[in-house]
């Protein structure tokens, strides 16, 4: 689709794709208790991604989110390995995890998770995986 | 708990990773590759010694004790065949180095392979059925992605078939592993046996074993390999010698794991079943390979045939037959990256696949022309080398059965072998050389030098057959008695 030729999507995406990152970002969190988690979060905020590659152009997202998606999967997956392997340096098994309580400013008590850590080497992973298959089914017509 | 178990899984994992940042640095991709499978070596020996001395250790990831949690377990067997990958892992990469060119070295190859590796070595020591699922998946994905890289149309054929056929075996996979589940409610393969054992093999359960074995059978190449020859001589050397080393012998891996393991009882269908596929597929493979003239087809079809042989022992399933099957996985792995790397530099020195357009390769490259000679040798079973002990067991295991006709399958699969192997020496390196390519010759030696450690293990592995013996005792021992495996799964 050449660019500029759909006013409505092109608006109403402008909105819907922070809406659609801001329920990413929750399912995300609340992946740990009970359903969403890294993958699924992955999943949504690539559908934004996409979402804005069909109302502007796949150029316009290169320019907007100028990095290298490829790069993106290898760091999640190296933050997903180091998730699971750091358990080691304690004596533990491989991908034991740990959590705990910390006041934090403005959100108070809080439970923090080191499967938090695993769950972002995830997140990152299918949103650079994602990216990559669309953008490289896209670019050759 | 042994963290170690897992290090064979998260070097290759790691050392993946870590080449996708590197991908423009060859140089330093090929060291790190060469060192981490070099590493992965050390582990693996490491890990094997601890087996030796403390017997079997187990991993509870997470700290979930099984059957509720996802168990690593590395017996002999499983790290025999671990040490035996790393090894083929290290020579195939320090090959490629010279035997892959640029192009695929920047399109994440080395990456590839470390995945894949991730995934075999996975395969072989998971306690769980799921798991083994979820690592025969990591393998396979990297093995599409190494046999279309390069992109040529044969390339392209060829992978259309292998995604096709695995994509299709997978789901069964998946299909009966959920049928199992539903029919015992476990997947630990420990848990499975014990399970299966107090109520019994039933109809249903049989059934599903028959699933698992046409799944395993595919990812072998038992029976159904129309797939393989085509698949396995489409990509360079060292992807194919990678691909014809490890792939199918995970399959046999589970093949043997399962059906010694968990479905034991109806010997009369299931087993029977494996030996009237074995001889099919020793016959057809050995067939296969002596009606081929493109070299990477003979070899396709020798992976095929030995695979039939090893599958005979798991027919047989007596002890000795066991021990010898342990043993000849371990020597065909080795045997056959040799020969699929050897073959890529007969390849490239006479510029054809064909063996009836070859010829006179012997006069310039001598070196390679009795390494290969050796190589099928090992083959085929001539004594001091190492395809020897495992045959002369696996035959002599049938016989005390009074199987026969296994037997004969057996001695007939040598002969026919050893016709497609010379075949390619005479027809190869005999005669007058068709077209001089001297300038060829330095690479070729460094390929050399990359396949000579091969060499050496597989005339050592032959010469000290004996004190090897007591490591392949132990492996069949676990095999032959399941409670030893259940014992160590649940001794925490």
């Amino acid at each position: 689709m050449p660019r500029g030729s759909d006013v409505f999507l092109q608006n109403i995406s402008k909105i819907v794709v922070f809406i659609i990152l801001a329920f990413a970002l929750y399912l995300f969190f609340t992946g740990h208790g009970s359903p969403g988690g890294g993958f699924i979060a992955g999943l949504m905020s690539a559908g934004a991604l996409l979402l804005l590659a069909l109302a502007y152009d796949i150029e316009t997202v290169r320019k907007v989110i100028p990095i290298d998606f490829k790069i993106v999967t290898a760091v999640g997956l190296l933050i997903a390995l180091c998730g699971g392997t750091g358990s080691l340096l304690f004596g533990e098994p491989f991908l034991k995890h740990a959590f705990g309580y910390f006041q934090l400013p403005l959100l108070g008590e809080t439970e923090l998770h080191t499967a938090l850590i695993f769950d972002l080497g995830v997140y990152l992973a299918v949103v650079g995986v994602t990216m990559t298959i669309l953008l490289t089914i896209g670019e050759d017509n | 708990m042994n963290n170690w178990v897992v290090a064979p899984l998260l070097i290759p994992l790691f050392t993946a990773v870590l080449l996708i940042f590197l991908h423009n640095k060859l140089k330093l991709q090929r060291w790190i590759s060469l060192l981490s499978s070099l590493l992965n070596v050390a582990v693996a020996i490491f890990l094997m010694v601890q087996v030796r001395t403390t017997g079997i250790q187990t991993l509870n990831m997470s700290g979930w004790a099984p059957p509720y949690g996802i168990v690593l377990v590395a017996d002999m067997f499983a790290v025999l065949l671990v040490l035996a990958a790393s090894i083929v892992t290290a020579c195939c990469l320090w090959y490629s180095f010279r035997g892959i060119d640029e192009e695929r070295e920047r399109h994440y190859f080395y990456s590839l392979v470390h995945f894949m590796i991730a995934g075999v070595n996975g395969s072989f020591l998971t306690g769980d059925l799921f798991n083994l699922f979820v690592c025969f998946e990591l393998m396979l994905m990297s093995s599409y992605a190494l046999i279309v890289l390069g992109g040529t149309k044969r390339q392209f054929r060829e992978t259309l078939h292998y995604i096709l056929i695995n994509v299709l075996s997978s789901t069964l996979f998946v299909a009966s592993v959920a049928y199992l589940y539903g029919a015992t409610g476990t997947l630990n393969l420990a848990h499975l046996s014990m399970r299966i054992a107090e109520s019994g093999q039933t109809g249903p359960i049989t059934v599903v074993s028959a699933l698992l074995l046409v799944v395993f059978s595919v990812k072998a190449g038992l029976f159904l390999f129309f797939w393989l020859p085509g698949s396995y001589g489409a990509p360079p050397a060292a992807i194919s010698a990678l691909f014809g080393a490890l792939l199918t012998k995970v399959g046999m891996y589970a093949l043997i794991r399962t059906f010694t393991l968990i479905f034991y009882h109806e010997v009369q269908v299931t087993h029977m079943l494996i030996g009237t596929m074995a001889v099919a597929t020793i016959i057809l493979g050995g067939f296969g390979a002596v009606s081929q003239t493109n070299v990477n087809r003979i070899l396709g079809y020798n992976v095929i045939a030995s695979i039939g042989f090893i599958s005979l022992a798991l027919a047989v399933s007596n002890e000795d037959a066991l021990k010898g099957a342990v043993f000849y996985l371990v020597h065909d792995m080795i045997v056959k990256a040799l020969l699929f790397l050897l073959a890529g530099i007969l390849v490239a020195e006479t510029g054809t696949e064909r063996i009836n357009r070859m010829g006179g390769v012997l006069s310039h490259s001598p070196l390679l022309g009795w390494m290969f000679l050796i190589a099928s040798l090992a083959v085929v079973g001539i004594p001091p080398l190492s395809g020897f002990p495992g045959k002369l067991l696996i035959i002599q295991g049938s016989l005390e059965n009074g199987q026969y006709i296994v037997a004969a399958a057996g001695v007939l699969l040598t002969l026919m072998l050893l016709y497609s192997l010379i075949k390619i020496f005479i027809l190869g390196f005999w005669g007058k050389a068709r077209r001089p390519r001297e300038a060829h010759w330095k690479q070729s030696r460094k390929l050399l030098l990359a396949s000579a450690p091969l060499m050496m293990l597989i005339i050592l592995l032959g010469v000290f057959a004996e004190p090897v013996m007591p490591y392949m005792q132990r492996a069949a021992d676990i095999l032959t008695d399941p409670s030893i495996y259940i014992q160590a799964v649940f001794k925490e």
